[in-house]
């Protein structure tokens, strides 16, 4: 197992979460983790990019570096438009690109539906899942997101659910 | 009990402090540093360590020098810091390094390749080799809490100071990490022994000390074992931290192992000789790769086989992404440049503060009450006020102040005397604003300074700031004028703050401050009711843009001009203050 994923939005999005949320997966699949973010002054109200590489399981190379280079991303999941713009070129040819606008899932839209736009983040990680671009299950990734969510968890399970409908509806 | 976790690297560290028995921790926040002490603060209390004493100290010099006397009294201690941070904690340092220390004594200054949140990319390891100390180079957070237990057992068996230099991409990395936990740490009693001649040592003293230091090195020098490869390639490279994670990762890729040695520094100062030498001789061909000065590169006191940053191989700023090092390698190997999708030339967002920030109204209101001032800034959130254009300048922690002062003696008796509007934040005031603002009364400075109070550090994650009354402080420099303002009582704000500039300017009495107090929103410990006034544009709107380029609210945007605003209700936090901005009474109040 080997997967590079980069996760692109804007500050407030949620996207450090999410990040945890599919690396918290990993460990509890057995897998090892490499990831890397962005603080400080560019959290506020600025693009935030986080690179993600899981490995492991089956004796493929280890990652050593927690970046990912242009061109080799198996998949860009773009909490904003803009991040698939900004960050598309992390993506490889075969790569999967996931972006929060109105052409392939409006993921906003859906968090505002179940009344809090801050769920966008959730509901796109549950339409990742289940167009199966990511290394984990559905169910696997659930159980993460009920571990770290503590009283929000389930609002957040809710808002998963939406997004996992949204790609199996 | 050991366990699996995922762990930001300065988790990581912080982690490896409390396993190793740390008892004295002492740190300012500084991004990417931040979280060490953080999760110190979160551990000591959800764990009950109690044998532990945290603080978040009032600046990194404080916070060095009350550590240190935890080093001299025999009991491990560690100091963290920001690169910046040291270098105003630079002062004990270098006198540390003479002093030497009785239990383990750690500094952990996080460097920011980039910049990514930093004034400079300066490499601590360079402030290590001017101190004389040795400095450790971690390439992930794994690496990085494990070299805590090397600094510590070094800083013993030597009795000097030793640095762990993390980067950006170690502090702000996540990894899954072995966690041992704390039940086996025994705890020590502190012993301080008087020895006046090297606690407290004259001159004369120091000469001793320094020969002692020097000793010291040496050993440390012969000790650092590094191994080389012995594939029986000609050609080398030399990497440390993060640099090599990239390298090594790149050289897998590209199979290169067989053909290039790749040799990891863990202790980039002090190199012993013989390794040098060996490398040399070794190999005709050397490239170092290190984040982000040459410190391995300098101490090759033959480069004629070296490659690096010395002589342009490597770029001498910025950061050493890891696409970087690949064009590095392969073309100082002559292998042809990777083909890769080259980034769209797009315009990023720039940062702003947050809705409802309360500094907004402050640089709104500085900027229409004294258009034509001289704005000194300072670091925080708040140097975002250049966005508004009410920052001028912004140099480091607590410069605004003396910067005011040093532009009033520079424009004093001039005919055009521009009006001078400092401003800095409630943390910074304590950390730096103190003596400047002092100074600025004792020395006949006039200005007005704005101390923004919102009662944390924000920028850095909501550290606490001294529970002390600004306003005393303020009088006890020296100041007669002070008062409190409501930022989001736009209109009274700006009446406090030509009374301010009347009594700086034109009845040329003093030094006026002005603190502007509002809680910040996004830190959740603020008990602190905020006003829900929903906004909504008007017809009035005749979309001069004014409120967008002046107020500059994430919430409010012009999707084209001279057509109407529009107030995105997700971003809104509903305080309000923007319908005092516009110049056409535009923005209502829904009732």
């Amino acid at each position: 197992m080997r997967q590079q994923i980069i996760l692109s939005g804007l500050g407030g999005q949620g996207v450090l979460f999410a990040t945890r949320i599919i690396a918290a997966t990993a460990l509890d699949m057995n897998l090892h983790v490499l990831s890397s973010e962005t603080h400080g002054m560019a959290q506020r109200g600025g693009n935030v990019v986080c690179h993600l590489k899981v490995f492991g399981g089956n004796g493929e190379g280890v990652f050593t570096s927690p970046m990912i280079r242009p061109g080799m991303a198996d998949v860009l999941l773009a909490f904003h438009p803009e991040g698939a713009k900004l960050h598309g070129h992390f993506l490889k040819k075969s790569g999967v690109l996931i972006c929060n606008d109105t052409k392939m899932i409006d993921a906003t839209g859906i968090a505002l539906k179940l009344g809090n736009g801050l769920l966008t983040n959730i509901v796109l990680l549950g339409y990742a899942v289940a167009r199966k671009c990511l290394f984990c299950g559905a169910d696997s990734l659930r159980k993460a997101l009920q571990n770290a969510s503590g009283p929000r968890a389930e609002e957040n399970l809710r808002a998963f659910e939406a997004g996992f409908m949204e790609a199996t509806s | 009990m050991a366990e699996r976790k995922i762990l930001l690297g300065n988790e990581a560290i912080a982690y490896g402090l409390i396993e190793e028995g740390c008892r004295i921790a002492a740190s300012y926040p500084g991004t990417p540093a931040s979280e060490i002490m953080g999760t110190l603060v979160r551990l000591k209390d959800s764990e009950s360590i109690e044998w532990l004493h945290v603080e978040w100290s009032i600046n990194e010099k404080v916070a060095f020098e009350t550590a240190l006397a935890g080093a001299y009294s025999g009991l491990r201690s560690a100091v963290m810091m920001k690169q910046v941070g040291l270098n105003v904690a630079s002062d004990p340092l270098m006198s540390a390094a003479y002093t030497g220390v009785k239990g383990g004594f750690t500094i952990i200054s996080a460097d920011d390749p980039g910049p990514h949140s930093s004034q400079t990319e300066q490499d601590s390891r360079f402030y290590a080799m001017l101190a004389k100390i040795p400095v450790l180079d971690p390439s992930s957070p794994e690496e990085a809490k494990n070299m805590v237990s090397t600094a510590f057992a070094t800083s013993e068996k030597y009795e000097i100071p030793v640095m762990i230099r993390p980067t950006t991409r170690v502090c702000h990395a996540r990894q899954d990490v072995i966690v041992k936990g704390y039940q086996h740490v025994e705890t020590k009693s502190p012993t301080f022994e008087k020895n006046p001649s090297r606690w407290a040592a004259t001159p004369k003293f120091r000469f001793l000390l320094h020969k002692q230091l020097n000793e010291k090195l040496r050993e440390i020098a012969s000790a650092n074992e590094i191994s080389i490869p012995g594939n029986g390639s000609t050609t080398c490279i030399l990497a440390s931290g993060v640099a090599w994670a990239n390298a090594k990762e790149v050289m897998d890729e590209l199979n290169l192992h067989d053909r290039v040695h790749l040799i990891k520094v863990n202790m980039p100062y002090p190199l012993p000789d013989s390794f040098l030498k060996t490398v040399l001789n070794a190999h005709q061909k050397v490239l170092v790769l290190e984040e982000t000065y040459p410190v391995i590169e300098y101490q090759f006191r033959d480069r004629q086989k070296v490659s690096g940053r010395l002589d342009g191989t490597v770029p001498s700023q910025g950061e050493l992404l890891p696409e970087k090092i690949e064009d590095i390698i392969r073309s100082w190997l002559g292998i042809e440049q990777a083909k890769r999708p080259v980034p769209e030339d797009l315009p990023t967002r720039r940062p702003t503060l947050c809705p409802g920030c309360g500094h907004r109204p402050v640089f709104y209101a500085i900027r229409k009450v004294f258009p034509k001032g001289i704005y000194p800034g300072d670091i925080g959130c708040y140097t975002l006020g250049i966005n508004i254009g009410a920052v001028d300048t912004v140099l480091c922690m607590g410069a605004s102040i003396a910067q005011a002062a040093g532009f009033f003696h520079s424009f004093n008796g001039n005919d055009k005397m521009p009006p001078i509007v400092a401003t800095i934040g409630d943390s910074t005031f304590f950390h730096a604003g103190i003596p400047p603002l002092i100074n600025g009364v004792v020395q006949g400075a006039r200005f007005v300074l704005v101390i923004l109070d919102n009662r944390t550090t924000a920028m850095t994650g909501h550290q606490p700031i001294p529970p002390i009354s600004i306003e005393n402080m303020v009088r006890a420099c020296g100041v007669e004028f002070v008062r409190v303002a409501d930022p989001y009582d736009l209109k009274s704000l700006e009446e406090i703050l030509k009374e301010a500039g009347k009594y700086a300017f034109e009845d040329k009495k003093g030094i006026a401050v002005v603190i502007a107090r509002k809680p910040c929103r996004m830190d959740r410990r603020a008990q602190h009711r905020f006003p829900e006034i929903e906004v909504f544009i008007t017809d009035e709107c005749n979309g001069c843009g004014y409120c967008v380029e002046r107020f500059e609210c994430p919430a409010i945007s012009l999707p084209k001009k001279k057509e109407p605003a529009v107030i995105d209700p997700v971003l809104c936090v509903r305080c309000g203050v923007c319908v005092d901005v516009c110049p056409f009474e535009a923005i209502g109040v829904k009732k």
